[in-house]
């Protein structure tokens, strides 16, 4: 029986000050260009907390408002906040950046990690009134003076500041091995405190006993390793045990952006092999990546907007009869051979799947590509990614003659949506639908929805090849293990049967 | 049809729209000589 899609978090954690001093723009502007304008402007642009509460693509990634609310507020975004908007949504949560620092304390296993002194206790007190990270502060250590960190700096640490000041500081690992320089393990420990938050998320929404997880996919694009093997992993079961799934397993799975599409194929597979019951595919976000695009920002006068580090947490398991199903017997996937033009790449990861289905592109009631928020991308010139994928989609409908080239605007509405993720490689590969799309199948809004992730292969420099891969989500048949009826089936019989009883007791 | 015979090209493709070397196809088609082909991912 097909693995279902049994719950869903997401999380954006708020760090301006990793923006300036870990986001590769920034570092790169640093080494390139250290007195630019751009250096000096970019803290003028940097918004407050508040700001990215309200931020309405932000509320609609953790589950504040659905994507259809979204495009009912006109563009650009940022200056159409949602006033008290919540840190908390259905589907996760938006975090502070000085929850972020302890809880990469947290999930520093090496004392690699310190803080001042009272700005860990300040953090420590705030975090005792979060509702997850409350139980992880016995594992937050005692702050520090000032000048240790300093100490530390001055030894080649990357520093955490707080409004432009320093508070702490990340060690390097290593005195020579680059695999292990602070830098390094910043941007690892920052992945993985971002999964743990999506994993603790997931944990509340799903209600799923942590011991009964088998198995973690981190899918994530972040190498953990030495000099010896530099992507050796293993952050999927760094992460679990940080969340404390003390009966999983994990693995990474690498693939850039179109990891997320390949971890809930496999982890879809893995489950109705029977190899494990509950599977996890999780990624924490990119610190190099914020403020990837902050110089075509500020110069257009926007908001340095991409300021938050994005993650999410998939439960994907045994088929319960009523969440819905992952179609493992047909998946999409972008081959060796396929080309790399447009129509090759969307025929590969659309209507090849489509067709051994025995369904037309129209069948999918919302198709999910990459959903990059075009509020981010516009200014930046890259455009609206969704509504270009949608497009694409449509036209190869229209080409196959199960579409009316009319009808072109009216598909890119149906069955596109606005982008609402942040531009975190990964992080908006098909996966920020899932959520909705899920609740959207169980409330019969629809039928079935396509996720689809596309990577950039050739940025690593070893083979010019692009990558994707998608899958279908479809409502569930409503069929048990081991043909036993389901747990709606038996509700719909309870129901039937008190009736019938009180109707008997009214002497009908 | 050789709209770009003796001509060089530099080819840069995007991701998400057309890639270098769906770029190249067409230069090449069209009777161009690509002298540098790449494809940026700008998200």
């Amino acid at each position: 029986m097909n693995a279902v899609i049994k719950s869903v978090a997401y999380t954006l954690t708020h760090a301006p000050d990793l923006v300036v001093h870990a986001g590769s723009t920034q570092t790169t502007e640093r080494i390139v260009n250290p007195e630019s304008d751009y250096l000096k402007a970019i803290t003028g642009g940097l918004r407050p907390f508040e700001d990215v509460v309200n931020y309405a693509p932000n509320q609609t990634y953790i589950g504040g408002m659905t994507p259809a609310q979204l495009a009912e507020i006109p563009m650009p975004w940022y200056e159409n906040g949602l006033p008290q908007a919540s840190r908390f949504g259905k589907f996760g949560e938006i975090m502070p950046q000085q929850e972020l620092y302890l809880l990469l304390q947290i999930c520093d296993s090496f004392d690699l990690v310190l803080l001042e002194t009272d700005y860990a206790a300040k953090a420590a007190e705030e975090a005792a009134k979060h509702p997850m990270l409350v139980e992880l502060l016995a594992r937050a250590k005692a702050g520090v003076e000032t000048a240790v960190i300093e100490a530390a700096m001055a030894d080649g640490a990357e520093g955490l500041y707080q409004d432009g000041k320093l508070v702490g500081c990340v060690k390097k690992a290593h005195s020579i091995d680059e695999n292990l320089s602070a830098h390094v393990i910043l941007e690892n420990l920052v992945s993985k405190a971002t999964s743990v938050i999506s994993l603790l998320n997931l944990v509340k929404n799903s209600g799923i006993n942590r011991a009964d997880i088998d198995m973690v996919i981190d899918c994530s694009e972040e190498a953990v390793g030495d000099m010896n093997q530099r992507g050796g992993g293993n952050m999927a079961k760094a992460s679990a045990e940080i969340a404390g799934f003390t009966g999983a397993t994990g693995s990474d799975l690498r693939a850039f952006c179109a990891a997320p599409v390949h971890a809930i194929i496999t982890a879809a597979a893995m489950v109705k092999s029977g190899t494990y019951k509950n599977v996890v595919v999780t990624a924490g976000g990119s610190t190099a990546k914020l403020g990837m695009n902050g110089k075509d920002h500020l110069k257009k006068g926007v908001p340095v907007l991409e300021d938050v580090v994005g993650g999410f947490a998939v439960l994907i398991s045994e088929n319960d009869g009523t969440s819905p199903e992952i179609l493992s017997e047909s998946v999409g996937w972008h081959s060796v051979g396929s080309g790399s033009s447009p129509q090759a790449v969307i025929t590969a990861l659309v209507t090849d799947p489509l067709d051994k289905l025995g369904l037309k592109i129209t069948d999918i009631d919302k198709f999910s590509p990459e959903m990059q928020n075009p509020d981010i991308t516009k200014p930046a010139g890259a455009g609206d990614v969704p509504a270009s994928n949608f497009k694409m989609i449509g036209a190869l409908a229209v080409k196959r003659g199960e579409l009316e080239r009319a009808q072109l605007d009216e598909f890119v509405t149906r069955h596109g949506m606005v982008g609402f993720a942040p531009t975190q490689g990964h992080i908006p590969s098909g996966v920020p639908y899932l959520g909705f799309g899920r609740e959207d199948i169980m409330a019969g809004d629809i039928q079935r929805a396509m996720f689809i992730g596309k990577g950039s292969l050739f940025l690593g420099r070893m083979t010019n090849l692009f990558d994707g891969a998608s899958f279908v989500v479809q409502k569930n048949s409503g069929v048990s293990p081991a043909g036993s009826v389901s747990e709606e089936q038996v509700r719909g019989l309870i129901a039937t049967a008190l009736r019938d009883f009180a109707k008997s007791l009214g002497g009908e | 049809m050789s709209i770009l015979a003796n001509m060089k090209v530099i080819a840069i493709g995007d991701r998400d729209g057309v890639p270098g070397p769906a770029i190249e196809d067409c230069v090449k088609t069209a009777g161009g000589e690509v002298v540098f082909s790449s494809t940026e991912c700008f998200v």
